[in-house]
């Protein structure tokens, strides 16, 4: 649309630097649109858009973003629920028994699950959508706009220069127009037009008003009608570049709608547990199976993916020696896995940062310890065979654990234990500790209880915690692999056999998260391009003056917003302009 | 493998040197702003346009455009373009104003950018040295941390300073800089040690790589921030009409948009890469625990950090907003930065408990 001509009102060139983009509040466009933001008017439909645009503004999306980050602060400060500690609610409970209730009413140890939380991101996005969907779609249009016509007053607009030169306007614009589009701006000759036809039509390469562009074609006829009133037909170059600029700008908004989309697949189709196994056992993707289990919405559990696996071995090697001595080097669990019932079995290890992954469900690798093996016989002469894990103990290398015998005769059993992979003598008051955390000594220290376990006190109890309100303490002693201790009173004997290891898994399925991860590159890429491109335009003229010497005129325009530097461009460019379009020898 | 000990005795000398440098920088460009030339206003708007190529007769900056007659000769254009000073921008300044009451802070403006230049290459070398006497990237704790977050910094502001004319941010930033590394010696100082074994993974190194470079920016952005305020201040003071204060502190400012537009650059050069920092510590997190997004205290702040910036960057292109406004939501911004790495790192615990304090 080379026939595009036309000129802006100088007055209306501030207007025109924010129209190089296609943010919807423009203080002179939109008319309508801003009356109707402003005033609900009397009708449900305006009223409804009147929401509509109330929501969509860009001065609802910052307070919703402030709102969003004030709603988080809870969350980091208060215990959580799905947070890396859960017990840490408890805690609260008990230290705060009065505003605890309050605080768990408003859902402030579950900010992130909150139906508040989810009001704000989901108003936020839904004001998102309304917002970048039909600017994608503005943005698209202008996208195949032509550069607008020159302004009549080139010299008016923010940066400008001119020279005279020796070569005739064609000459000199010809050459202009080639420079220009060898450096990638979108480029046209405009010739012999009349400089001061409405302006209207220039306005934009915002095709957003969507009458603009309609605008255009019926106009074109009234320029040469209006020809007269300027000071004749001049010709110019129209020159534009960066609309790379929105482009990325809008890919980096449609990509955050994108992520939400990715974070919503998971939580409705997806699942995330945990599972302790010891060695030589194995796990089947049932949930029994699981020690924890959340699944998504819409997971049918009946459904899970048929693999399973067991453990059958798991090594660890530690630092020795150094500062550094004790420090994990390396965690690995061997495991022969398939991925449904009856494929033939595959070996695969599972390391730290190497999942297993299957049918779309990873399991991870999470924690690791020791599972003493004890034979037990009971004072009938009954014997139980045990293999318990132990769980670690934080700063230590010292597992912890109990054995639980409800059906020892004549009385219930019950076992507390420390495993020491290496055990020593503390040196300060001889107790046996652990010293490094490889089986290099391995020792359990235990004390035997009997009495009654509690279990059918109906109140849950944990499997790793021994109640011994109602149980005496009838031995304690330290047994290395294979000793034997026999109870008092004949009550019978404890055999430590020796120990296995175990590790525990977190099994996660995440549809969602190829989507996010994708969305979240395009983000990056997105903003990058949004605020490392300019967006701006630049006119040449060339023109007989009156003295019949050519005169070259170059202006240019960029958003006022952007970082700046378009001086130094504008200024290169006509560096290279001058190159190609030399000033008279009198003017150097 | 063993800690250094030498090196780590060194890389600690080297940060007190470094601390003695930028503490004398600091001074040089106080007294520069304080009796210096002053930052005229149509200079510094116009820095920018810093050299006027010879075969360009007639430039003319935004501020005389409108002051040239239509169709005027491209001398007349030259004269008129002299005449209203813009020119002077560029390379009048050196010569021409050289009066000798102005020679010694001119010199200590010069001096102080050389201080900073040495006290950089001091902290550098601090950072190199405990680095390699520890075997290991040198921001595993609170302490490394403010190390490699100043040195990002002042990094940062000798870069822009190659770019346009930045000194007049010295005092502005040599003073936090030199308050952290005071705090970071004498308060967060832990002795080099090898990193716990959950540190180690190289998306660990990237995310907090890119964290530290995205902080060090913010940094130099909102001491150009707090310069516009104040500069916005006087100027909305002096254009009401009451008095001026301090008209020293007024005179060092430049122009207010020329604040305003490097505080935006600096911040939009940040966001991305904060961004960017935010994306690979999920990554880090879903290679470790299987999770990528757990709303831990140090994940839930950098997420908040990166929300208020976003409202920045918003309120900056929202009419009404722009201004004054939306630097407030900057200044929280970085609030949120301080936020996350005192608060949080040593009273909230989580699973990023690496403070080592
Ligand atoms: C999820 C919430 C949002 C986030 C995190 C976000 C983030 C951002 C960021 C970082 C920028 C800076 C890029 C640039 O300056 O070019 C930006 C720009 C922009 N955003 Fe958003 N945005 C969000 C929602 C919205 C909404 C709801 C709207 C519509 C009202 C919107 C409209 C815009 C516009 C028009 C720009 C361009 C401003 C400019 O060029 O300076 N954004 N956004």
């Amino acid at each position: 649309m080379s026939d595009t001509h036309v000129d802006i009102d100088e007055d209306a060139l501030s207007a025109e630097v924010s129209k190089l983009d296609t943010i919807p509040e423009s203080p002179d466009e939109y008319g309508t649109r801003q009356r109707a933001r402003r005033t609900p008017g009397g009708s449900a439909m305006s009223v409804l858009r009147w929401a509509w645009y109330s929501l969509t503004s860009m001065r609802t999306a910052l307070i919703l973003l402030f709102l969003l980050a004030l709603a988080s602060v809870p969350g980091s400060i208060l215990p959580q629920r799905g947070g890396s500690d859960p017990l840490r609610v408890s805690d609260y409970y008990a230290k705060h028994p009065t505003l605890a209730p309050i605080l768990d009413h408003l859902g402030l140890f579950n900010v992130f699950g909150s139906a508040w939380f989810a009001a704000i991101y989901l108003l936020l996005f839904i004001s998102l959508a309304g917002c970048v969907l039909p600017r994608s779609r503005r943005h698209l249009r202008a996208m195949r706009l032509r550069p607008p016509a020159a302004p009549r007053n080139i010299s008016r607009l923010p940066v400008s220069t001119s020279w005279h030169t020796d070569q005739s306007p064609d000459d000199a614009l010809g050459r202009a127009h080639e420079l220009l589009r060898r450096k990638h701006f979108r480029a046209d000759r405009a010739d012999n037009v009349d400089s001061r036809a409405d302006r209207a039509d220039n306005v934009d390469s915002r095709a957003d008003r969507a009458d603009n562009v309609d605008f255009r074609a019926d106009r074109a006829d009234t320029v040469d009608s209006r020809a007269d009133r300027g000071t004749g037909p001049t010709s110019s170059v129209n020159a534009e570049k960066g609309h790379l600029r929105e482009t990325g700008n809008l890919l980096f908004h449609v990509s955050l709608l994108v992520v939400l989309v990715g974070i919503a697949l998971t939580s409705v189709f997806g699942f995330t547990g945990s599972a302790l196994v010891k060695e030589h056992d194995g796990f089947t993707d049932t949930t029994i199976d699981y020690d924890s289990f959340s699944p998504g919405r819409f997971v049918n559990i009946d459904k899970l993916p048929p693999f399973s696996f067991t453990l059958n071995k798991f090594e660890a090697t530690y630092q020795r020696g150094g500062p550094a001595n004790g420090d994990a080097n390396s965690f690995a669990a061997n495991v022969s896995w398939q991925p449904s019932l009856g494929a033939p079995p595959r070996d695969y290890t599972i390391e730290v940062n190497h999942p297993l992954s299957t049918q779309g469900t990873n399991v991870y690798l999470a924690n690791h310890g020791y599972a003493p093996h004890f034979i037990v016989r009971d004072g009938s002469g009954h014997s139980f065979d045990e293999t318990v894990p132990f769980i670690p103990q934080p700063g230590t290398s010292q597992y912890d654990g109990v054995v639980k015998l409800p059906d020892a005769k004549p009385q219930q059993l019950g076992i507390t234990g420390i495993f020491l992979p290496t055990a020593s003598a503390n040196p300060v008051n001889g107790m046996p500790t652990s010293i490094f955390p490889a089986p290099d000594n391995p020792a359990v220290v235990i004390g035997v209880f009997s009495g009654d376990l509690g279990l059918n006190s109906g109140l849950p109890q944990s499997v790793y915690a021994l109640d011994t309100a109602k149980m005496s303490r009838i031995a304690t002693t330290t047994l290395r692999p294979g000793d034997t201790l026999t109870l008092p009173n004949g009550a019978g004997t404890v055999t430590f056999v020796g120990y296995d290891q175990w590790a525990a898994f977190n099994i996660t399925h995440d549809p969602g998260k190829p989507v996010v991860f994708g969305a979240v590159c395009a983000t990056v890429l997105g903003l990058v391009m949004s605020l490392a491109i300019r967006r701006r335009r630049l006119w040449v003229r060339a023109s007989r003056d009156d003295s019949g010497r050519t005169l070259v005129e170059v202006g240019g325009l960029t958003r006022t917003d952007a970082s700046g530097g378009f001086e130094d461009e504008f200024k290169r460019l006509v560096t290279a302009l001058q190159s190609v379009v030399p000033p008279t020898a009198q003017d150097g | 493998m063993p800690v250094d000990v030498g090196l780590a005795r060194l890389s600690n000398d080297l940060i007190a040197g470094g601390i003695v440098a930028y503490s004398v920088a600091f001074l040089g460009f106080a007294l520069d702003a304080a009796f210096g030339e002053g930052f005229d206003k149509k200079a510094s708007a116009s820095a920018e346009q810093a050299v006027v190529p010879a075969q360009v007769p007639a430039l003319v900056g935004a501020s005389t455009a409108g002051s040239l007659p239509e169709g005027s000769t491209s001398a007349d254009a030259t004269g008129a373009a002299a005449g209203a000073g813009a020119a002077d921008g560029a390379g009048a300044r050196g010569a021409s104003t050289s009066s000798d009451k102005y020679k010694l802070p001119r010199r200590s403006g010069l001096f102080a950018v050389v201080c900073t230049v040495i006290g950089w290459l001091l902290e550098g070398g601090a950072i190199l040295s405990r680095g390699l006497s520890v075997h290991r990237l040198p921001w595993g704790n609170m302490y490394e941390f403010t190390l490699a977050l100043t040195f990002a910094s002042v990094t940062a502001f000798l870069v822009l300073m190659t770019r346009q004319r930045a000194r007049f941010l010295g005092v502005f930033l040599m003073a936090p800089v030199v308050l952290a590394l005071g705090l970071a010696v004498l308060v967060l100082y832990v002795p080099a040690a090898p990193l716990m074994p959950a540190l180690h993974s190289y998306w660990l190194a990237i995310h907090v790589t890119a964290a530290i470079v995205a902080s060090g920016v913010f940094i130099v952005g909102t001491a150009a921030t707090v310069m516009f305020l104040i500069a916005d201040r006087y100027a909305l003071a002096a254009a009401a009409g009451k008095p001026v204060r301090f008209t020293g502190l007024a005179r060092m400012m430049p122009d207010r948009d020329v604040l305003d537009r490097t505080a935006y650059r600096a911040y939009a050069f940040a966001f991305p890469i904060w961004t960017f920092a935010v994306i690979a510590g999920a990554i880090w997190a879903e290679y470790a625990w299987g999770h990528y997004w757990q709303w831990d205290p140090k994940e839930t702040w950098a997420f908040i950090t990166w929300v208020v910036y976003a409202g920045y960057l918003h309120a900056r292109a929202t009419a009404g907003w722009r201004g004054r406004k939306a630097a407030y939501v900057a200044m929280l911004g970085f609030a949120t930065i301080l936020f996350n790495f005192f608060v949080v790192n040593i009273f909230i615990s989580g699973m990023h408990s690496y403070a080592g304090v």
